[in-house]
């Protein structure tokens, strides 16, 4: 939109009278969440919980008056009549062997599950139709999502809402392993957000750092509940859940302490104005059990104890409504910091980038004697560009060897001596403890085969049959057209002419 | 025996050349067709002639009118004369290549006793409700009543009277060119009440060559099936301000009569949000002397794009959007004044964008901040901010204020804030856009498929296009017998086939399928059949003319 004209004409319209006030009090209420937790491997997982609640019934009312509940997905509901939706994205994999069980998981790539109201009669057309719209909300190929990975799962996917009746006719469910979830995915969720990404726990979702993780999900989920204990009415509810686990190696320089800056490069500065309940919950059972390692900073004024997953938890709360945390500082940057040292040793990864420059991985170890240390690095095969196929692609790509430089304790303590009267055999390292002597071993380079595509398949196969047509066709035609002639038997062929050569040899008269 | 070998080789010759012809016969005869037809693109037949006869086509815009005299409106006689019809006719000039004629038809006809005693009254308010007849009077007619020169209906210095519905009063005289003039009287008052050029050049304004004040008539909408009104308020600043807005009942009071009124022109759906942390794209100046800031008018089209994308798109529908911005600005930043080009502060406190919505900031009363701590509670004056709103969504219908004629009285409109035959000047300008757009699409569709050999045109795409032809054809008969009604829809359907048949995703199949790759699939078949086919028709040919030259030289 660019022009834009000032208005310099009022119409004088007969308007009727008003008067109103304050009639009703507010329908929509919003909590917000966020819940830290140190995972065993020394990653941290972040978790965030927006909640927005509209007591307000979409299917039936006609022109519609949105506040916090973002009006995109409210059209949704009324429009498809849905009873419930569920959509996440999701980068990477939650590995539950290393960071325990997650709070909700999500399957890798894009996953949507919905179940629409009873009163629809064409299912399957406004499933067609309301992923194509969320495609275009959420900048996801949800479009991809037709008949053919779409399934109707009859026992598990029970609606998590308020339900009258089950009938699975209503359900569908699809899972798009292959998206990649991106930023272009995460500024429509964040809009989606009564207060955006400008207060409250929101402001920590920054792009460039939620990427940088080993775990991303974002989720969307709408379902009606009850509004009020005795359940006479239903009110909706939206949750939008995003849960990143950081990788601690990466960011952390190999420590494992953290603290919101460090992780979101954002710190929290005033509640959203909008929420009435807005906290921030970190995961402190292993200070309560090991005795004190880890020390949160600022302290927390209250703790929640609880059986979460199974286990008991321990998390101390912050709670941004209430004054005391943020304005004595100013903004509220939670660290963590780990008393003890947990492990010596040093691990530097610096990750590669496409075409740019490869990994490096390096790790300083102390080898027990007598053990085998083994070092797995997991990859992914990629399809290269097509210009990027060398002309042999059978041979595959080279990874370069490995590299472990090491000092090895001597068995036989060697005498210094003269380093430029020493012969050079023995000179070559520098050693500045004769107990020990330096050795750096080479592994095997790596021949990685990659996915080759065929790129002259559909040319030969043309070629092949033409030539099949057009040989078969030549000797056709040559039958056909050739003219015979009746060769007149001449003085004879050179078999005959060497059979009467050997018989005017032999002495017989010839053929 | 040389001879019986002889002549037997002859026939071998004859036959083998005969084997060659076959052959090539059959590879053209029967080969090329096959191949011709199995590789071809389907092409459905396209009514292409009659496409381009929509360019030349002739647009007659009726307005039937009913005159009806009142027995002192002329002399004696000339009502003698009465009934007849007169038909006025003139061409709207427009740089366009539709012709378009305007054709009022009036038909003059006596009062009848029930419209005498009506006429009669005090006051022509009351007048027009007594004769409002039973049923409606159909889109795009006119009623006229012609009273008496010296009738108190009207205020002296009146001559004409224009009313909400399609009714409008005007005075008669007694004079012997007595038809004469009031039939002149008669189209001043049926031109402000219906067609004009203005109207008809800005529904035109896409399809007119630019030129200075033409922008200002690309404000409208464009036609469409239906629209959405989206009502936002945008209260950037929830840390100081809570703010109320009963916008449920000002859609109910205020903008739903206003659309229903509209109804005919299409279908429209109205919601409201409120987005919060939502600001203009431009800083506003501080200006010391009124300790207030504002934003100059040159700044204003940079106002829109950042709201723009928190606005988010309507998800349920392809309808275009209307937006209306309620703009409460930031405690930082308050009071907030827009100004004109000459550096005064717009009265409304409110701009417009074409095509896109309206934008009003509405201050908070300073007042309000001494007495209570924040945020502050804020009530919207509801009435104030949908006048300035329902004035916008008229301007940006394309319902502009009417040209009076002079000496007229004018009535205002009713409570829905929209007269009769506004709706019917809309309904004209809209059809004739219509039509225009529908011809523009089927012409372009036409010049691609006549240019692009690879594209194919399917059967239901052609039965759409066909559609679209039948349907500006019928939309422009019904134009020209008066019946606006269907002439709209119609042109609606228009519209809605052309751009169907345009848009068609089949169109595209094998758009993309360039040359060099089909030479390269067919080389391999056809060089090699080919070529001996081609050398022996060679050789046959060589041996031909050498047996026609011998018998010459021989001669």
């Amino acid at each position: 939109m660019a022009a834009a004209v000032p208005l310099a004409v009022l119409a004088l319209l007969l308007l009727g009278p008003g008067g109103w006030g304050y009639a009703e009090p507010l329908r929509d209420s919003l909590r917000e969440e966020l819940v830290i937790t140190p995972l065993p491997s020394g990653d941290v997982a972040a978790t965030f919980q927006f909640r927005t609640r509209w007591d307000s019934d979409l299917l039936q009312e006609e022109v519609s008056h949105y506040r916090l509940f973002p009006k995109a997905l409210g059209q949704l509901i009324s429009k498809y009549s849905l009873r419930e939706l569920h959509l996440s994205l999701t980068q990477g994999f939650w590995r539950t062997r290393y960071w325990g069980p997650p709070f909700l998981q999500a399957p890798s790539g894009a996953e949507l599950w919905v179940w629409f109201q009873d009163t629809v009669t064409d299912v399957d057309k406004s499933w067609k139709e309301l992923s194509n719209i969320l495609s275009g909300i959420f900048c996801a190929s949800l479009n991809f999502i037709d008949s053919s990975n779409t399934v109707t799962p009859t026992a598990s996917f029970k609606p998590l809402g308020l339900a009258n009746g089950t009938d699975h006719y209503f359900l569908r469910y699809a899972v798009l392993p292959r998206e990649v979830v991106c930023t272009e995915n995460l500024t429509p969720w964040k809009k989606l957000l009564p207060c955006s990404s400008k207060a409250g726990l929101s402001v920590l979702l920054k792009a460039d750092r939620l990427f940088h993780t080993s775990y991303h999900s974002q989720a969307v989920h709408i379902r009606p509940v009850c509004r009020n204990a005795r359940c006479t009415s239903v009110s909706w509810e939206l949750r939008q859940t995003l849960s990143v686990v950081f990788d601690a190696f990466v960011t952390g320089q190999g420590k494992k302490d953290w603290s919101l800056f460090r992780m979101f490069s954002r710190t929290l500065t005033e509640p959203c104005p909008l929420a009435s309940e807005s906290r921030v919950y970190v995961d402190i059972t292993s200070s309560s059990q090991d005795n004190e390692t880890l020390e949160v900073n600022p302290p927390p004024l209250t703790t929640y104890q609880d059986v979460i997953l199974g286990t008991r938890k321990t998390y101390a709360v912050y709670d941004l409504l209430d004054m005391a945390v943020i304005s004595s500082s100013r903004n509220l940057n939670i660290q963590l910091k780990w008393k003890r040292p947990l492990e010596n040793g040093y691990i530097h990864y610096q990750p590669a980038q496409d075409r740019l420059q490869p990994h490096l991985l390096e790790m300083l170890i102390q080898l027990p004697a007598n053990s085998v240390s083994k070092v797995s690095i997991q990859f992914e095969r990629a399809l290269l560009k097509w210009t990027e196929y060398t002309p042999d692609p059978n041979h595959g790509f080279y990874v370069s060897p490995s590299v472990i430089s090491a000092l090895v304790p001597s068995m036989v303590a060697a005498k210094p001596v003269d380093w430029e009267e020493s012969p050079l055999f023995s000179s070559l390292f520098p050693v500045s403890d004769s107990s020990s002597y330096f050795v750096r071993l080479y592994t095997e380079p790596l021949l990685v085969s990659l996915p080759t595509p065929d790129f002259s398949m559909p040319y030969n196969v043309i070629c092949l049959t033409c030539t099949v047509v057009a040989v078969c066709y030549g000797s056709f035609y040559n039958l056909l057209t050739r003219t015979f002639h009746i060769e007149e038997p001449s003085t004879g062929g050179l078999a005959k002419r060497l059979a009467n050569l050997i018989r005017r040899a032999r002495g017989v008269p010839p053929l | 025996m040389a001879a019986a070998g002889a002549a037997a080789t002859d026939l071998e010759v004859v036959r083998g050349k005969r084997a060659a012809l076959y052959f090539a016969a059959v590879a053209i005869v029967l080969g090329l067709p096959i191949w011709w037809k199995t590789t071809e693109t389907y092409r459905a037949p396209l009514p292409y002639s009659e496409i381009s006869g929509l360019n030349a086509l002739q647009l007659r815009l009726m307005v039937p009118i009913t005159v009806v005299f009142t027995r002192e409106s002329v002399p004696l006689d000339d009502q003698e004369k009465l009934p007849f019809t007169v038909v006025h006719e003139r061409e709207i000039p427009l740089k366009y290549k539709m012709k378009i004629k305007c054709r009022f038809q009036k038909a003059y006809r006596r009062a009848l006793d029930h419209e005498e005693e009506a006429l009669s009254r005090g006051s022509v308010q009351e007048a027009e409700t007594t004769l409002a007849e039973p049923q409606e009077q159909a889109e795009g007619s006119l009623t006229v009543y012609v009273i008496s020169e010296h009738s108190s209906l009207l205020p002296q210095d009146r001559m004409s009277y224009i009313g909400p519905k399609r009714t409008a009063v005007v005075r008669g005289i007694m004079h012997r060119e007595a038809f004469n003039i009031i039939g002149r009287r008669i189209i001043q008052v049926a031109q402000a009440m219906s067609l004009t050029e203005d109207v008809l050049a800005a529904a035109l304004a896409d399809h007119l060559p630019e030129d200075k004040w033409s922008s200002d008539k690309r404000r409208p909408l464009k036609s469409s099936l239906g629209y959405e009104i989206t009502f936002s308020l945008l209260n950037p600043d929830p840390k100081s301000h809570d703010v109320y807005w009963d916008i449920e009942g000002a859609v109910r009071r205020y903008v739903r009569p206003f659309l229903n009124a509209l109804s005919a022109v299409g279908n429209f759906s109205v919601d409201s949000q409120i987005l919060y942390y939502a600001v203009l794209g431009v800083n506003p100046r501080f200006d010391p002397a009124s300790s207030s800031y504002y934003l100059a008018a040159h700044s204003l089209p940079h106002v829109i794009n950042p709201v723009e994308s928190r606005l988010g798109s309507s998800a349920a529908s392809l309808y275009p959007v209307l937006n209306f911005l309620l703009y409460v600005p930031e405690l930082a930043h308050s009071p907030l004044y827009i100004q004109d080009k000459d550096g005064a502060p717009v009265a409304t406190n409110a701009f417009h964008s074409p095509r896109w919505g309206g934008i009003m900031v509405y201050n908070v009363d300073p007042k309000a901040y001494n007495a209570s701590e924040l945020p502050v509670k804020v009530e919207v004056d509801i009435v104030r901010v949908m006048e300035v709103f329902l004035a916008q969504l008229r301007l940006l219908f394309g319902i502009a204020q009417p040209q009076v004629p002079p000496k007229c009285l004018f009535s205002g409109p009713q409570s829905e804030g929209l007269m009769a035959w506004e709706l019917d000047r809309l309904l004209w300008a809209r059809s004739v856009e219509n039509l225009a757009t529908a011809t523009t699409t089927l012409t372009s569709l036409a010049q691609l498929l006549g240019k692009i050999s690879n594209i194919v045109i399917k059967d239901d795409v052609a039965s759409e296009v066909y559609k679209a032809v039948a349907a500006v054809q019928k939309a422009a008969e019904e134009l020209a017998s008066g019946h606006l009604a269907s002439a709209f829809v119609a042109s609606q359907e228009a519209v809605t086939s052309s751009e169907r048949a345009f848009f068609d995703p089949s169109l595209l199949h094998l758009l993309y399928f360039p040359d060099d790759q089909k030479f390269a699939i067919y080389i391999p078949l056809f060089l090699p059949m080919a070529v001996p086919i081609l050398l022996s028709l060679v050789k046959i040919f060589l041996e031909t003319r050498k047996s026609w030259k011998k018998p010459e030289k021989t001669d």
